[in-house]
Formats: structure tokens, C-alpha cells, sequence
């Protein structure tokens, strides 16, 4: 918390957060990003091995590779979370489940298959993208930023 | 009778006749499975969503509880008991089967000790005979409720806890054999700031600690009065904080019996992080395990402490600290007389 916030609490409540902070289990942060290191990493040797795959067999070249990579790969997260192994894998993996874009399907998969007790329609489909929306929302317009900044230094500062 | 300015002593000695307790298929691998009455080896218990399967639970520790009773279920003139799911439905539809008068309680995972201490002064005062009350709580149906959807693959911190899957409720009458309601202290809602939705145990402490000292002093009994002091749902973290805090503040309790039904529960090598939690904690692991510990005669005496924080999924997402509360209530083996 910030202590900002912190100055605005009672001396008694701050004192008592330093005592309950004392004996809270601390995250594991090395341990976590070792193991995030090693799960991500393996998730992208998949993606590697399905990407030269569609290279070697298909008529896919290394740019247009990625889409049906991306495909396959969500497509397998759908599968591990649908039996129900992925959320066992990412409690052990942290980041390294989350951030590939596994993390991702899985983020969309986990509530669409949740809200199916409320409908097709106001459950499945309000709410599939609960989790997954700010990624989409705060992707596209990230993309229109930086894209911005490329025209406007493409167009007049002349590089 | 009031005794002090929160603590109320039972002098008509309520009676615990029965109970009963219902576990998921986690709490049948867990620690005491022998404490349940009846076990679930399916999440779902062939039912077509969790809130439905959490309200099958329910009903069925109640209607344990009758049959287990010498009376039949026409004699029950009070249910009271709540949960934590959305306006607590599965207690309001599991109150709609029993089909006897309902009060509904809301007190988060505090609601166990909060419907038995009410249960016990309606008891006490002849407002009526037989009283069933209980809780219920379901792992999958929380998550979904107040973190992330259950396949969602984010990673917990140590300081997380489990939600119990299950339901436990007790069956008080003016007289019987069983366990006796003594007393009863009403904990007040305390908030020490914490915002942490994934420390729980952290942001009760201060309130079990808060009502455990008030209950001791009204009712003017030292720790060792009683074999064991059972917190609700604490976990480890929350346990240790309490009970710093308790001998901080001069209560000498001993650690060996400070217990917190969220560690009994499990067994240590479950993933279930800091420990169990959810309205169901305390009432399976009170009604369940400790109360058939006192049939057995292993202990005599217990103070059942059951902890709350009193946030809403909305109320974390706007910042607002986590208030908590707890209430305490005592049972005790009659004597031998």
C-alpha cells in the first residue's frame, strides 16, 4: 500500500499492519520468476516447434506462420482448461502461463465455460470477455498510439 | 442474561441435540473426513450449477440433523442461517424446502456462531423449542463470486485461502442430551485498513482478538476455562497474528489450544495455501469435528470463535478497506452429576 494512503490511517490500524505484515508468508518472488521463466519458455518452444511446423509442411511463411500458431496454441489451452489442468499449471507458473497468449485463451475460456449456468446469451456471451476485455480494450488502443507516433514521424520528420 | 455489554450467559442451558455436517470431495481427502456425516465425491452433486449444489448441501445437514434428533421435522419452529453467496439464495432456497419459519443472516463467515448465539437466546427466553441453524459455503461458487472464474489460471499468494465446500448445521432445543450453549459475546465490526482481498486471515485477526477479550472479560473466565479456543477460519497466518496479538496484549493463551478449523480441515500438503475459509468453515468444523471430539469426551469445554470480513467483490474493486467481525459462543458438556 502506499504511504501516502497509509498517513491517512489511525496510528492504531498502523501499527497493527506492520505487526500483521511481520508475520505474513511473503511471496516466493525469485522462486516464482524462476518458475515463470521455465513454464513460459516451454510454452514458446511449443509455439516455435508448431510455428517451423506450418513453415516446413504448410505453405506458411515465418509472417504468415503466426496466425495459425496462435490459433493452435489457444486452441490447446482451450482443451487443458476445459479438463480442467490449466489453473493447477498456472498456481505453480504465475507469469509464465499468464503472459503468453495462452494466459489469454485461457482468461476467455475460464468464463465462458463459468457463466454457462446463466445462458448462452447473458451468460456466455456477456461475460466471456470479463477477464479478457482490458487486454483487448488497452491493446487496440496502445496499437493506435504507437501507430500514431509512426505516421507523425513518417509524415513530417522526414525519416 | 446480559452480562457485561455484550456477552450473553444462557442460564436455560439451550441444547445441542444434533447435528449435521456435509463435505466436498476436497474436505473427503482432507484432514477429518471422519468428522463429516456425509461426503461428495462430485462438485456439482448431480446438480446444474454450484449455487444449486451448495443449496443441496444445506438441505441435506439439516435434514440429517432431524433424523438423527428425536423429533420429527413438523417439531423445528425456527431455521436461521445465511452464506455468502449473492444474497444468500442457497440458505433462502434451502429454507424454502425445510419449509419452516426463516430468519436469514448475513455475517460472512462470522453468520455460523452469529445464527447459534441467536438461536440459543431464542432458546434461552422460551421464544421457542426446537431451533435448526446453520451455514453453507461451496469453493467453486465463491471463487466465481468474489475472485476469478474457477479454470482461470491466476497464481494465489501464500496469504490466500480455500473456501470449504460444505454445509453444517445444529439442532438447539430447551432440553436433551448433548453439548450445552452457555454463553454467547457479539463481536462489533472492526477494520484495521487492510485492503488485501488475498489476506484474510491478516485483515480478521484484530476482530477475533477484539471479541475474544471481551468475551473473557465479561464473562469473567480466565483462557484455560476452556480446553480449546476455535477460530472460525483464520488459516495459519491469521492464527499466528491473533495469537501474537492476544499474548501481546497479556492474555496468556497456550498455542496448543488456539485452533483454527480452516487448519484442522486440511491436511498440510493440500494446496489450500494460508487454509480454509468460507461460511461453511466454522460450522462443519465446530459441529463436525470438535463437537464429536466433546461426545467423546476429549474435551469438555470450548469456545467457538467465527470470524468475517464483511467486503463485497464490488467494495475491493473500489478500494474500500475489508471490515471484519467475529462472534464468539461457548459450549460445554454438561456436568457429571
Amino acid at each position: 500500500m502506499a504511504d501516502k494512503k497509509k498517513k491517512n490511517l489511525p496510528p492504531e490500524a498502523q501499527k497493527y499492519q506492520a505487526f500483521q505484515q511481520q508475520r505474513e508468508i511473503k511471496r516466493p518472488v525469485i522462486k516464482n520468476c524462476l518458475k515463470a521463466f521455465l513454464v513460459g519458455g516451454i510454452i514458446c518452444c511449443i509455439g516455435q516447434a508448431i510455428s517451423t511446423f506450418y513453415i516446413t509442411f504448410f505453405d506458411f511463411t515465418e509472417k504468415t506462420a503466426g496466425n495459425p500458431t496462435t490459433a493452435t496454441l489457444i486452441f490447446l489451452t482451450m482443451l487443458v482448461t476445459g479438463f480442467g489442468f490449466y489453473d493447477h499449471i498456472a498456481q505453480f507458473a504465475g507469469a509464465g502461463t499468464a503472459v503468453p497468449v495462452t494466459g489469454f485463451g485461457n482468461a476467455v475460456i475460464a468464463s465462458a465455460i463459468e457463466h454457462r449456468t446463466e445462458g448462452f446469451i447473458l451468460g456466455v456471451g456477456t461475460n466471456m470477455l470479463k477477464l479478457a476485455g482490458p487486454v483487448i480494450v488497452y491493446g487496440v488502443f496502445s496499437a493506435f498510439i504507437v501507430a500514431l507516433i509512426k505516421t507523425i514521424l513518417l509524415q513530417w520528420g522526414g525519416l | 442474561m446480559l452480562s457485561g455489554h455484550r456477552t450473553w450467559i444462557f442460564e436455560n442451558k439451550p441444547v445441542i441435540i444434533s447435528t449435521g455436517t456435509v463435505g466436498g470431495p476436497f474436505e473427503a481427502n482432507g484432514n477429518v473426513p471422519k468428522s463429516f456425516d456425509i461426503l461428495h465425491d462430485d462438485l456439482w452433486l448431480q446438480q446444474d450449477s454450484f449455487e444449486k449444489a451448495q443449496q443441496k448441501m444445506m438441505e441435506e445437514a439439516c435434514q440429517h440433523a432431524v433424523k438423527n434428533s428425536p423429533i420429527q421435522k413438523e417439531q423445528v419452529e425456527f431455521f436461521i442461517g445465511g452464506d455468502l453467496t449473492n444474497q444468500i439464495t442457497p440458505t433462502t432456497f434451502a429454507a424454502k424446502t425445510i419449509g419452516v419459519p426463516y430468519f436469514g443472516l448475513f455475517n460472512a463467515c462470522a453468520t455460523s456462531m452469529e445464527a447459534l448465539a441467536l438461536s440459543a437466546f431464542i432458546i434461552n427466553s422460551r421464544g421457542a423449542n426446537y431451533i435448526l441453524n446453520g451455514t453453507s459455503s461451496h469453493n467453486a461458487a465463491a471463487e466465481r463470486q468474489f475472485r476469478y472464474p474457477t479454470e482461470y489460471g491466476g497464481q494465489k499468494p501464500p496469504t490466500a485461502q480455500w473456501t470449504v465446500t460444505g454445509a453444517g448445521c445444529s439442532l438447539l432445543a430447551q432440553e436433551g442430551d448433548g453439548p450445552i450453549v452457555t454463553s454467547a459475546t457479539i463481536g462489533k465490526v472492526v477494520d484495521m485498513g487492510l485492503t488485501d482481498a488475498f489476506n484474510m486471515g491478516g485483515a480478521m485477526a484484530p476482530a477475533a482478538v477484539d471479541t475474544i477479550i471481551a468475551h473473557l472479560q465479561e464473562r469473567d473466565v480466565d483462557p484455560s476455562y476452556y480446553d480449546l479456543i476455535i477460530t472460525g477460519d483464520l488459516g495459519k497466518i491469521g492464527r499466528k497474528v491473533s495469537l501474537d496479538l492476544l499474548q501481546e496484549k497479556g492474555i496468556a493463551i497456550n498455542p496448543d489450544q488456539y485452533v483454527d478449523c480452516g487448519v484442522t480441515l486440511y491436511r498440510e500438503d493440500q494446496p489450500v495455501l494460508s487454509g480454509g475459509s468460507g461460511a461453511a468453515c466454522s460450522s462443519v468444523g465446530v459441529y463436525g469435528h470438535f463437537l464429536k471430539q466433546m461426545k467423546q469426551n476429549k474435551i469438555k469445554r470450548i469456545l467457538s470463535v467465527a470470524t468475517g470480513a464483511l467486503h463485497s467483490p464490488l467494495s475491493v474493486q473500489q478500494k474500500a478497506t475489508i471490515p471484519c467481525i467475529a462472534h464468539a459462543v461457548s459450549i460445554e458438556m454438561g456436568s457429571d452429576e
